[in-house]
C-alpha cells in the first residue's frame, strides 16, 4: 500500500512549487498586455515618454518573467517525477495541451522576449510593437493550454478507460478543448492576471505620485492601469469561477463545500457571508445568510437548486457501490477472463471505476471492502469544508477591495483628479498584495477543492504518486523551498530597487535622480 | 503511407529525437558557453560578451527541452512517467542547475558589486556544465537497462539508486555529452565574437573535439564488446493497444549492435559524428565558424541517433525485468493522440522555426567589448 506520507508530501511539493510559481504568472499575464498597450500609445503618438513607459514597466516585467520561467521548468516535469501513475493513467489526454502549450505558446513567448529587450534598435517601430503584442497574446495562449489541461481534471469529458493499457484514452479532442470548465477558467485566470499586471502598475505609480517625482510618467502609468484594472476587476467578478461549478459532478462537491451548503434548499439558495461551517455535525453555526444570492451566482437561475453535500454524501455511496463491482469486473479482465459478458458488464460499470478506487486507501482488495471501509471512502469524497468556505471568502474579499480601488482610481484618472486624492494613492500603494492573495486563494479553492481526487472521479489523490520514499521527498522539498526562498528573496530586492527607483533606471538623463543628481 | 497506428508509434520515435535533437543543437551552445564562460571570460566585460551572445535567444532555446518534455508526456506517457520518477535526483539536479540560468542572465548585471556578479558567474556556469552532463549520464544509463519494473496495474517501480547512476559507462557518457556541447558552444561563441575571445573559442574547440573524438570512439567499443544489449524475442500485434507487459525480451552482449547488422548503412551515423567532429575543428581553425557550427550541429545529431538507433525500439530497457523494458511499441499513448499531436507538430514545429529564424537574422552580427560599453546599461 501507499504510505500517506508520501502522498501528503508529494500534496505538499506540489502545493508549495505550483503556488510560488502562481505567483509569477499572473503579473506576466497581465503586465504584458500593459506593456503591448503603453507601446501602442508610443507608436500612435510617437510620444518619446510611451516608449520610456513601456521600456521601464518592462525592467519590472523581466525580473518577474525570469522566476516565473524558473519555477515554470519544475511543473512541467513535476507530474512524472513525484506524480507517475497519474501521468501514466491520463497522460494519453493531459499530457496534450501540456504537448501544446510548449509548441504553440511558450516558444513563441520565450523567442519574442528577447526581442522585447533587445530588439529596439534592430527593429522598426511597428515590428517592435508586433512582438510585444505577439509575446503578450502568446503567455494568454500559455494560460489557455494549461487550464484545459487543469479544466479536465476538474471535469474530465471526452475520454474512457481502456483495461488494455490500464489508463485513461481519448475520446474526443474537441469536448476536452471545448470543455466548459476549462473556458470559464481561462476567462477567470487571465483576467485576475490582469487585476494584477494593473494593481502593480497602479501601486507603484501612486508611490512616484506621493512622493511627487516623475508626475507625468506616474499619472500616465496610473490612467493605464486604472482603466485596465477596472475592467479586468470586472470580468473577474461578473465572469467569475463558480459559474463552472455546476458543470461536472465534483464541481457540485467543490461548490456545496467552499459555500458550506450541507442540504438541498428549495432553489434559489442563500448566500453564507458569514459562519462557522462544522463537518462533523454538517451544519454552519452563527450564519448571516443573504437569499437568493448563492442560487443566482452559482446556477445563474432562480429554479435550479444547488445540491446539498448530505445528498452529494449519499449518492455517492452508491457510485461506490458501483466501483466496487467496476473493479472486481476490472480484476477478471486482467486475469484473462475477456468474454463478451465481462466486457460488457465492465463497460456498464467503469464509470464508477474511480470511487472503488478510493477504497484502496483502506484495503487492497476493494471487492470485498467492509461496511466501515465504505463509509469512510464515502466521507472521504467530500473536502475539508471550513478551509474552503474561508479561503473562498478571502478571495471575494480581496476582489470586492480591487473593485472599490480600480473603480474610484478609474473616476479619478478620467476626470483629472488623481492628484487630489492622497488617500487613494496611499490605498493603491498598500493594495499591491491583494490580486496576488486573491490568485494565490483562488488556486487553493480549485485544487484543495478538488480532493480526494487528481482526477474528478477518476483518479483518486492517493492513487497517483509515484513510488518514491518519504525520505526522497524530505529531501527534494528541502531543496525546492531553500532554493526557491534565495531566489524569492533576490527577486523582491531586485524588484524593490528598481520600483523605487523609477524610470532614473533607464539612464536617460530625464528623469527624477539623474536630474537632482540624487541617488537610489 | 497511410497513417496506421504502427506507422505513428515509428513517427513518434523520430519527431521525440527530433525534439531532443533540436534541444541539444539549440540548447547546447547555451550550455556549452555557460560552462565556459568563466574560463573563456576573463574579465567582467568578456563575461557580458558572452552572456550576451545568448542572451537574447537562450529562453526560446530552453523551449526545445520544455517542449520535448510536454511531448514526451502526451506521446510515451509511461515514459515519462518512469524514467522521471526513476531518475528523481538526476532530473531534480538538472532543474536545479537550470533555475540559475533565468536568473543568473537577468539579474546579473544588473547590480555592479564584482561580488554579486562573480557568483551570478559561477551559477551560471553551474547551469551549463550540470545538465550538459547529467543528460549524457542519463543517456549511458539508459543503454546500459535501468531497474524497474511494473506492478498488474502498470505502476512502474524503480529500485535503482542516484548513486548507481555513477557508473563508469554512465559517466563516460556524461563526459561525451560534454565535450560535445562545449564544442558546440565554443564554435558559436568563435562566430558571434571576436579578437580575443575568438581566439580561447578556438582551443575550445580544438580540445573539447579532442577528448570528444577519444571518448565516442571508446564508447561504442564498450557498447558493442562490453555491454548487454536488448533483444525483443516474441511480442504481439505492433498495432495493438499498448502494454508493455506483453513481450518477452532477452539480453546479449553486443545486442545493440544489432540494427547496424541488419543495416550497415546506418554506421554512417556514428561515422557523421566523427567526420563533422573533424570538420568542425578544422572549420574553426580555418575561421569559417559559420559552417563549423553546422558541423558541429551535425555532430550532435548523429551522437544522439546513434544511441536511439541502438536501443530501437527500446526507449527505456529495464534490467531486473528486461520482460517490463519500455519500447516503442508498448509504451505510446493511443492512436487518435499519436494522430492528433503528429499533425500539430507538423504545422506549427515549421512555424516555430521560421520564426526563431528570423529572430536569430535580426540579431545577427558580433557582440563585442564596444557594444558592450555603449550599452552597459541594458545588455545582460
Amino acid at each position: 500500500m501507499i504510505s500517506e506520507e508520501v502522498v501528503d508530501l508529494s500534496r505538499l511539493q506540489f502545493a508549495i512549487t505550483a503556488l510560488y510559481h502562481f505567483l509569477f504568472v499572473p503579473l506576466t499575464l497581465g503586465l504584458s498586455f500593459i506593456l503591448a498597450i503603453m507601446e501602442s500609445s508610443y507608436v500612435m503618438t510617437g510620444k518619446q515618454i510611451y516608449k520610456d513607459m513601456t521600456r521601464f514597466w518592462g525592467k519590472l516585467f523581466g525580473i518577474n518573467f525570469a522566476l516565473g520561467v524558473t519555477t515554470g521548468l519544475t511543473l512541467e516535469f513535476q507530474f512524472g517525477t513525484n506524480w507517475a501513475y497519474y501521468s501514466h493513467y491520463v497522460g494519453d489526454i493531459f499530457g496534450v495541451p501540456l504537448a501544446l502549450e510548449g509548441l504553440v505558446a511558450f516558444f513563441l513567448e520565450s523567442t519574442l522576449i528577447g526581442l522585447f529587450f533587445f530588439g529596439w534598435d534592430r527593429l522598426t517601430r511597428v515590428q517592435h510593437l508586433a512582438c510585444t503584442w505577439l509575446l503578450a497574446l502568446a503567455s494568454n495562449m500559455s494560460a489557455l493550454m494549461i487550464l484545459i489541461a487543469n479544466g479536465w481534471m476538474q471535469n474530465p469529458i471526452g475520454a474512457e478507460f481502456n483495461y488494455e493499457t490500464m489508463r485513461m484514452e481519448v475520446s474526443s479532442f474537441s469536448e476536452v478543448i471545448f470543455n466548459p470548465v476549462a473556458q470559464v477558467k481561462f476567462v477567470h485566470t487571465v483576467a485576475a492576471g490582469y487585476c494584477t499586471g494593473a494593481m502593480f502598475v497602479l501601486g507603484i505609480s501612486s508611490y512616484y505620485l506621493l512622493n511627487r517625482r516623475d508626475q507625468a510618467f506616474a499619472i500616465r502609468s496610473f490612467a493605464i492601469a486604472a482603466a485596465f484594472g477596472f475592467a479586468g476587476v470586472m470580468s473577474v467578478i461578473v465572469l467569475g469561477d463558480e459559474s463552472g461549478y455546476t458543470a461536472g459532478e465534483v464541481q457540485k462537491v467543490k461548490l456545496a463545500a467552499v459555500e458550506a451548503e450541507w442540504e438541498t434548499v428549495e432553489p434559489p439558495a442563500a448566500f453564507t457571508i458569514f459562519g462557522l461551517p462544522d463537518q462533523e455535525k454538517m451544519i454552519t453555526e452563527h450564519a448571516i445568510k443573504v437569499p437568493w444570492l448563492l442560487g443566482l451566482i452559482g446556477t445563474r437561475s432562480i429554479e435550479h437548486p444547488i445540491i446539498g453535500i448530505k445528498d452529494i454524501l449519499e449518492a455517492n455511496e452508491q457510485k461506490i457501490r458501483d466501483g466496487m463491482v467496476a473493479y472486481g469486473l476490472l480484476q477478471q479482465l486482467k486475469s484473462g477472463q475477456k468474454d463478451d459478458n465481462t466486457k460488457a458488464q465492465f463497460e456498464r460499470h467503469k464509470k464508477d471505476l474511480g470511487y472503488g478506487l478510493l477504497l484502496k486507501k483502506y484495503t487492497d482488495n476493494v471487492v470485498d471492502a467492509t461496511e466501515e471501509q465504505i463509509q469512510l471512502a464515502k466521507k472521504d469524497t467530500v473536502p475539508k469544508v471550513a478551509p474552503l468556505f474561508w479561503v473562498f471568502r478571502i478571495m471575494v474579499a480581496s476582489g470586492f477591495t480591487m473593485l472599490l480601488i480600480f473603480g474610484i482610481a478609474f473616476y479619478a484618472s478620467s476626470t483629472q483628479k488623481v492628484m487630489q486624492y492622497r488617500w487613494l494613492l496611499w490605498a493603491a500603494l498598500y493594495a499591491i498584495p491583494l490580486p496576488w492573495i486573491a490568485c494565490e486563494m483562488g488556486w487553493i479553492v480549485a485544487e484543495y477543492g478538488r480532493q480526494p481526487w487528481t482526477i474528478s472521479g477518476i483518479l483518486p489523490t492517493h492513487l497517483s504518486v509515484s513510488t518514491r520514499t518519504s525520505g526522497d521527498l524530505f529531501l527534494s522539498l528541502a531543496g525546492f523551498i531553500g532554493f526557491y526562498t534565495l531566489l524569492f528573496i533576490v527577486e523582491m530586492f531586485l524588484m524593490f530597487k528598481y520600483a523605487r527607483l523609477g524610470p532614473s533606471a533607464l539612464h536617460t538623463g530625464r528623469y527624477y535622480f539623474e536630474k537632482i543628481g540624487g541617488s537610489a | 503511407m497511410t497513417l496506421d497506428y504502427e506507422t505513428l508509434k515509428v513517427i513518434w520515435w523520430l519527431f521525440i529525437g527530433i525534439l531532443f535533437i533540436g534541444f541539444a543543437i539549440m540548447d547546447g551552445f547555451d550550455l556549452g558557453i555557460g560552462t565556459l564562460l568563466p574560463f573563456i571570460g576573463k574579465t567582467d566585460e568578456e563575461r557580458r560578451v558572452l552572456l550576451n551572445v545568448v542572451g537574447p535567444t537562450w529562453e526560446g532555446n530552453q523551449v526545445w527541452f520544455v517542449t520535448a518534455g510536454g511531448a514526451l508526456f502526451a506521446a510515451w506517457p509511461q515514459v515519462y512517467a518512469t524514467a522521471f520518477s526513476g531518475f528523481y535526483f538526476a532530473l531534480l539536479l538538472i532543474l536545479f542547475a537550470l533555475f540559475f540560468r533565468p536568473v543568473g542572465f537577468d539579474y546579473r548585471s544588473k547590480l555592479p558589486d564584482p561580488r554579486w556578479r562573480n557568483a551570478w558567474d559561477w551559477g551560471l556556469f553551474i547551469g551549463g556544465m550540470v545538465p550538459a552532463l547529467v543528460f549524457g549520464i542519463a543517456f549511458g544509463n539508459l543503454l546500459q537497462g535501468v531497474p524497474f519494473h511494473f506492478d498488474t496495474d502498470l505502476r512502474s517501480y524503480y529500485t535503482g539508486s542516484f548513486w548507481g547512476l555513477l557508473n563508469p559507462f554512465g559517466i563516460l557518457a556524461g563526459l561525451i555529452s560534454l565535450s560535445m556541447l562545449i564544442m558546440q558552444g565554443a564554435i558559436y561563441l568563435q562566430l558571434k565574437t571576436e579578437g580575443v575571445i575568438a581566439e580561447r573559442s578556438k582551443k575550445a574547440i580544438f580540445w573539447s573535439g579532442i577528448i570528444f573524438l577519444i571518448l565516442f570512439l571508446l564508447a561504442g567499443l564498450w557498447l558493442a564488446y562490453g555491454i548487454d544489449g536488448y533483444r525483443i524475442v516474441s511480442m504481439g500485434k505492433l498495432d495493438a493497444a499498448p502494454n508493455p507487459l506483453g513481450k518477452i525480451v532477452q539480453t546479449e552482449t553486443g545486442a545493440w549492435m544489432d540494427n547496424y547488422s541488419y543495416f550497415s548503412w546506418l554506421f554512417m551515423v556514428p561515422m557523421m559524428a566523427i567526420i563533422m567532429t573533424i570538420f568542425t575543428m578544422l572549420l574553426s581553425r580555418l575561421n569559417k565558424p559559420g559552417l563549423g557550427f553546422i558541423t558541429s550541429s551535425l555532430t550532435v545529431t548523429g551522437v544522439i541517433l546513434t544511441a536511439g538507433i541502438s536501443m530501437y525500439p527500446f526507449i527505456l530497457p529495464s534490467s531486473s525485468s528486461p520482460n517490463s523494458s519500455l519500447t516503442i511499441w508498448d509504451s505510446s499513448s493511443s492512436y487518435m493522440t499519436l494522430k492528433a499531436l503528429f499533425w500539430s507538430t507538423v504545422v506549427f514545429l515549421p512555424i516555430v522555426i521560421m520564426y526563431t529564424s528570423w529572430v536569430y537574422r535580426v540579431l545577427r552580427g558580433k557582440v563585442t567589448v564596444k557594444k558592450i560599453r555603449e550599452n552597459t546599461h541594458t545588455a545582460y
